[in-house]
């Protein structure tokens, strides 16, 4: 038996994928090059790629990505500490998940873009308010989760913790936390791909002037395809990026588990 | 004595028939310095919620529970229990979950820990096993880092809760033997549960045995064999001997108690 597999074998994921996204890429361009499809509808790899260096070129592209960043950097953060502390002491104490639950219950069920006028009504059209949008999209999977992973924990391994004397901050801090781990990362990918959409629909239709979900409205607006495509592509490239992110962190903190 | 019940009954409180149920009556023993003391009885004599009041988990309603003199309000650095389920963190190393206890206890240095978790990790034959996480363990080896985790805490009492009821016949056996050469080098007190006869003879210095619901002493042998002892004793005609007056007397608490004999 040969131990050491081939190049291709190693790395099939990567190359795969690499050679599908290529043929299809090289048949748009080919579609387009040829003039069948109308440049008021649609458009082509090159005229996206030219419309991104164009932009990059303007300082427009950065300053849209900046006002993207901070906005879904600043409420993801807030969503996932508050969700994170919330959630435990929801799912700690019975009597605070029993007065939370109605609550927690209705936003969570509820589609949260119907919230979107009435935030831009109160915080108005900066970027608080899209902070604020970015908060409530990601906040509730992250909750959600947080409690499910703190209901979970293992009665023995608190029992055994509180026979060797384990005070309350203990318990948190070696049973209650890591036993949640898996469901708070849980949480934080759901958080992540639902605060994304926040962002974009913030910018879409919170009435600023900025950022990645603007850009992709404005384009529409202004039939620039173009500048739709980049902000689109930009948009899926996050998701990807953060999904992977997540997917890093959550096998950085399952180590222990069985395979 | 290094452990005294002493009259200690318990009742749990029915909400739905809103009545009392007893689960122990006055149950009285004392455990002497370096004493094997093993408590027997079928399944419901409470010999479970004994050995919870003991480690300071559940709260009782007349008696005391005291070591060397002093009684018992919780759990508490004197006493170390070895769980039925291993009740290891998942998250954590053989060496992290043998220094749990007594990181929690904050009774020993840094340095200090981590001699006694090594000594403890070979003393129980977990060597070459620090760095695997439980899910990569058999249910033996889980126990003996429930067990090392326990002794390196360097409790006054040990309190083993039916340490070996969920291993297959074959590793219980093998696990007593090795119970007994552990308990020789490390020379504690243990109060030892189970619902198995011949280990409790096999093991202990006295055995206790405890009648079914509600749980009452019914009487307490001592076992005359020396030791070290090995598994062949369990063929004794004087080993088979005790463990059938053990089990005459179980049984006529089970026949007694059960409702569904007129």
């Amino acid at each position: 038996m040969k131990s050491k597999q081939s190049f291709y074998k190693r790395h099939d994921t990567l190359i795969l994928g690499t050679v599908s996204v290529l043929i299809v890429l090289a048949a748009w361009q080919v579609v387009w090059d040829l003039k069948l499809i109308s440049p008021l509808f649609f458009t082509g790899p090159s005229a996206v790629a030219e419309q991104f260096v164009e932009r990059y070129r303007n300082g427009t592209l950065l300053s849209d990505l900046a006002f993207s960043g901070q906005t879904f950097a600043i409420g993801f953060l807030l969503s996932s500490m508050t969700g994170v502390v919330l959630g435990i002491i929801i799912g700690w104490y019975r009597w605070v998940r029993l007065l939370s639950s109605p609550w927690v219950t209705a936003f969570y069920s509820m589609p949260r873009v119907a919230m979107v006028p009435l935030i831009i009504m109160w915080v108005g059209t900066g970027m608080s308010s899209k902070i604020f949008i970015v908060f409530l999209f990601s906040f509730f999977p992250i909750l959600v989760n947080t409690i499910a992973g703190v209901k979970a924990l293992d009665p023995d391994l608190l029992r055994a913790a509180r026979a060797y004397c384990a005070t309350d901050w203990q318990i948190f801090k070696t049973v209650a936390l890591p036993g949640s781990v898996p469901f708070i990362l849980t949480g934080i990918s759901q958080g992540i791909s639902l605060g994304l959409i926040g962002v974009v629909v913030g910018e879409m239709l919170g009435g600023g002037s900025q950022g990645i979900g603007y850009m992709v409205a404005y384009g529409g607006q202004a039939f620039q395809t173009d500048t739709m495509f980049v902000g689109v592509v930009i948009i899926a490239f996050a998701g990807i990026l953060f999904t992977w992110l997540a997917e890093r962190l959550e096998r950085r903190f399952s180590r222990w588990k069985p395979e | 004595m290094k452990l005294e019940i002493d009259h200690v009954s318990k009742q749990y409180r029915m909400d739905r028939e809103s009545r009392e149920v007893p689960a122990l009556i006055d149950v009285s023993l004392s455990v002497g310095d370096g004493e094997f003391m093993a408590i027997v009885g079928p399944s419901g004599c409470g010999k479970t919620s004994l050995m919870s009041i003991v480690a300071g988990l559940l709260p009782f309603d007349a008696g005391t529970v005291s070591i060397d003199g002093n009684p018992i309000k919780g759990p508490g650095v004197d006493r170390a229990v070895v769980f039925q389920h291993a009740s290891l963190l998942p998250w954590r190393t053989v060496t992290g979950n043998i220094r749990y206890g007594m990181e929690l206890q904050r009774r020993f240095d840094e340095s200090t820990m981590k001699e006694r978790t090594e000594y403890f990790t070979k003393l129980v034959g977990l060597g070459g096993f620090e760095r695997h996480y439980p899910s990569e363990l058999s249910g033996g080896m889980q126990q003996r880092t429930n067990l090392a985790r326990a002794l390196a805490a360097d409790p006054v009492v040990l309190l083993m809760d039916e340490p070996f009821a969920a291993l297959d016949a074959q590793t219980r056996e093998f696990m007593q033997s090795e119970l007994l050469k552990i308990w020789a080098q490390a020379k504690k007190t243990v109060l030892f549960i189970t619902h198995q006869i011949n280990e409790a003879v096999y093991l202990a210095d006295r055995v206790a045995v405890l009648s079914s619901r509600p749980g009452r002493l019914k009487g307490l042998f001592t076992i005359p064999f020396g030791r070290p002892r090995t598994l062949s004793l369990k063929r004794d005609p004087k080993f088979l001997e005790i463990e059938d007056q053990i089990w005459k007397l179980i049984e006529e608490g089970v026949m007694g108690t059960d409702p569904s004999i007129p």
